[in-house]
């Protein structure tokens, strides 16, 4: 395999995962204006796991570190993050907040048109974003380009220069080991690394590493809506019981409630 | 003029006013609407939560076929599905090729099928299979799919958490196949009984796989299922290593006839194996009953098991956030408290 891994991560922009989210007035979505947003923790493992594959020297070199999100204008923090760990460039979608998200069959498409033009070999994705919980995107960009995918990674081997590639993932009850040949899709799961922190120096760094703005139109992708969310409303909520002294009294509880 | 007074008889005007349009129109769809229920199996054994596909299909209305593919499947899950009341029928796929659940020939598998049959809906688990194949199956249809839910409102509107189960989400596609997998614990797998559906084949493309299956390590264990068990004792980072998870954990979890379940600060700090995990990135659970144990209840763990029937904590620090949402709560030192429970609970037994 000639000119070794090009490497597309892509990596989302979401409220930061200690908040708790609140439902708007309206019920028809979550507050997000003044809320903390961060990169989407598996979408870090993500940028991470391709900087180590550089960093690993394995029989493939990395050539190629392309980091980008879609969304409004504030991705783009997101993307320099994605760079003062380690991406090398990084594509701004931008898409106005008032467009709503992307659903993950149009980020898909999306991603499939990159990945043409930028004859990328490898696709890392975290399995799922913290905000929808879809879980899909990965599986969804494998299927449009008929490519090999491997979900819930916890292990990335590249075996040799031919682009065969060890993944084992994370199933119900274990793990299992596959292997495929380049190119493919790997989404992350949480054992895959620790995500390192972004220096300052290469905070610094990053801030002069190119960034380009792209729009949907120009990449030929219409952002179609086929999910219309009729509400979205606070879970039941649940009342703590209180607090019992000792053990008895806790068994005698468990009884009363038809725990036991 | 006979014809036009014909027209505005009573009896015309009074059928016209009753609310028949809507009633056709629900019972017409309910007769085009056609349901592949995807079941899962391994070595010919049925995953038998994956029976809740069927229950779901039931919800929907209109007919239902089962769907299973593996090696020599026709004999053996395939035969134990077709026992299941109210099928239409079973699609079997004989081929060792589907075996392994591998997504690049098992989708295209699906997706030849369900063109076939022309299903308006497909349902699967959120398992680590049903995640990994439906999205796939759903970019091959062009279709957006839908991810988990936990109810069915309509056959088009469907209930999900999101936000890692801190909203809850009602949304209706517009697809004209809906693909959705559903949340194991919020539908009751069918019952096995003595129906004889037929077992018939399926077309098979024969597409070859991009990946190869080299091996697997599962966790073995005589427990119960963790995301099917009636009872789950769950450990937190407080049981401080593994050795002292096993000693403190195994006998409660023993005593109480339960599943163990872990924290991702237990998983990762290595007390507990990955497939353990509650949470938003791990499994959801919804017993009986789920005894938390050293464990603070940050939002990730809560969301997967705060659908539990009854909640108990056992933490040092009074104001973890578990005791919010707990039944019952007891404040304490695990390490004290834990062995004092277990002995309780076996002399009670």
């Amino acid at each position: 395999m000639s000119g070794g891994l090009r490497i597309l991560v892509p990596v989302k922009r979401v409220i930061d995962f200690a908040l708790k989210p609140r439902i708007n007035k309206t019920q028809t979505g979550v507050e997000t204006a003044g809320v903390k947003h961060s990169m989407n923790p598996f979408d870090e493992l993500s940028v991470e796991e391709a900087v180590r594959l550089r960093e690993r020297k394995g029989p493939l070199k990395v050539s190629d570190i392309l980091a980008i999100s879609a969304g409004p204008a504030k991705c783009t923090d997101t993307l320099r993050t994605a760079m003062a760990m380690g991406a090398d460039r990084a594509f701004h979608v931008d898409v106005p907040e008032s467009e709503g998200q992307l659903e993950p069959l149009t980020v898909a498409k999306m991603l499939q048109k990159i990945v043409k033009d930028e004859d990328t070999n490898l696709v890392i994705l975290g399995k799922q974003a913290i905000d929808g919980d879809d879980g899909q995107t990965g599986q969804m960009l494998a299927g449009l380009l008929n490519w090999s995918q491997v979900t819930q990674a916890s292990e990335v081997v590249i075996k040799d220069d031919s682009g065969l590639v060890e993944v084992t993932r994370e199933v119900d009850g274990g793990v299992e080991t596959l292997q495929a040949k380049l190119p493919m899709v790997i989404t992350t799961d949480l054992r895959l690394n620790e995500p390192r922190y972004a220096t300052l120096p290469n905070i610094v760094k990053a801030k002069k590493k190119p960034l380009v703005k792209k729009t949907l139109s120009e990449l030929g992708i219409e952002n179609n809506k086929k999910l219309k969310t009729l509400k979205v409303t606070e879970p039941p909520a649940r009342q703590g019981g209180g607090k019992v002294d000792d053990v008895p009294s806790l068994v005698s509880k468990l009884k009363e409630l038809g725990a036991l | 003029m006979t014809f036009a007074l014909a027209s505005k008889s009573i009896l015309r005007t009074a059928r016209r006013s009753l609310p028949r349009t809507q009633f056709q129109l629900s019972s017409a769809y309910a007769r085009l609407l056609s349901t592949l229920a995807l079941l899962e199996q391994r070595d010919g054994k049925l995953n038998g939560s994956s029976l809740s596909t069927i229950t779901a299909a039931q919800k929907l209305g209109g007919s239902i076929t089962a769907f299973v593919a593996g090696s020599g499947v026709k004999s053996t899950a395939a035969a134990e599905v077709a026992k299941v009341k109210g099928l239409d029928k079973v699609i079997a796929i004989d081929n060792d090729a589907y075996e392994k659940g591998l997504p690049e020939n098992f989708a295209p598998l699906l997706v030849e099928n369900i063109k076939k049959e022309g299903f308006t809906h497909v349902i699967g688990c959120h398992s680590a299979f049903g995640k990994n194949l439906l999205p796939r199956v759903a970019a091959l249809l062009d279709v957006q799919p839908i991810s988990d839910i936990t109810a069915i409102e309509s056959e088009d509107t469907f209930v999900r958490p999101i936000y890692a189960g801190n909203a809850i989400c009602t949304v209706q596609s517009t697809d004209p196949v809906k693909i959705i997998t559903l949340r194991g614990t919020s539908f009751q797998p069918s019952p096995i009984e003595d129906a004889s559906t037929p077992v018939v084949d399926g077309v098979d493309p024969k597409v070859e796989p991009l990946t190869q299956w080299v091996s697997e390590n599962l966790t073995k264990s005589d427990r119960p299922d963790l995301g099917s068990a009636k009872r789950v004792v769950s450990g937190g980072r407080g049981l401080k290593s593994k050795e002292e998870f096993d000693r403190v954990m195994t006998p409660l979890a023993d005593s109480l006839g339960a599943a163990i379940g872990a924290s991702r600060a237990a998983v990762d700090s290595g007390f507990a194996d990955n497939s353990l995990q509650v949470g938003q990135t791990g499994k959801n659970v919804a017993p009986d009953l789920y005894l938390a144990v050293g464990i603070s209840g940050a939002i990730q763990h809560l969301a997967g098991m705060k659908d539990s029937k009854v909640i108990a904590a056992i933490n040092k620090d009074p104001d973890a956030p578990i005791f919010h949402i707990a039944d019952v709560g007891l404040v304490g030192d695990l390490f004290e408290k834990v062995p004092e429970l277990t002995k309780e609970l076996e002399s009670k037994a």
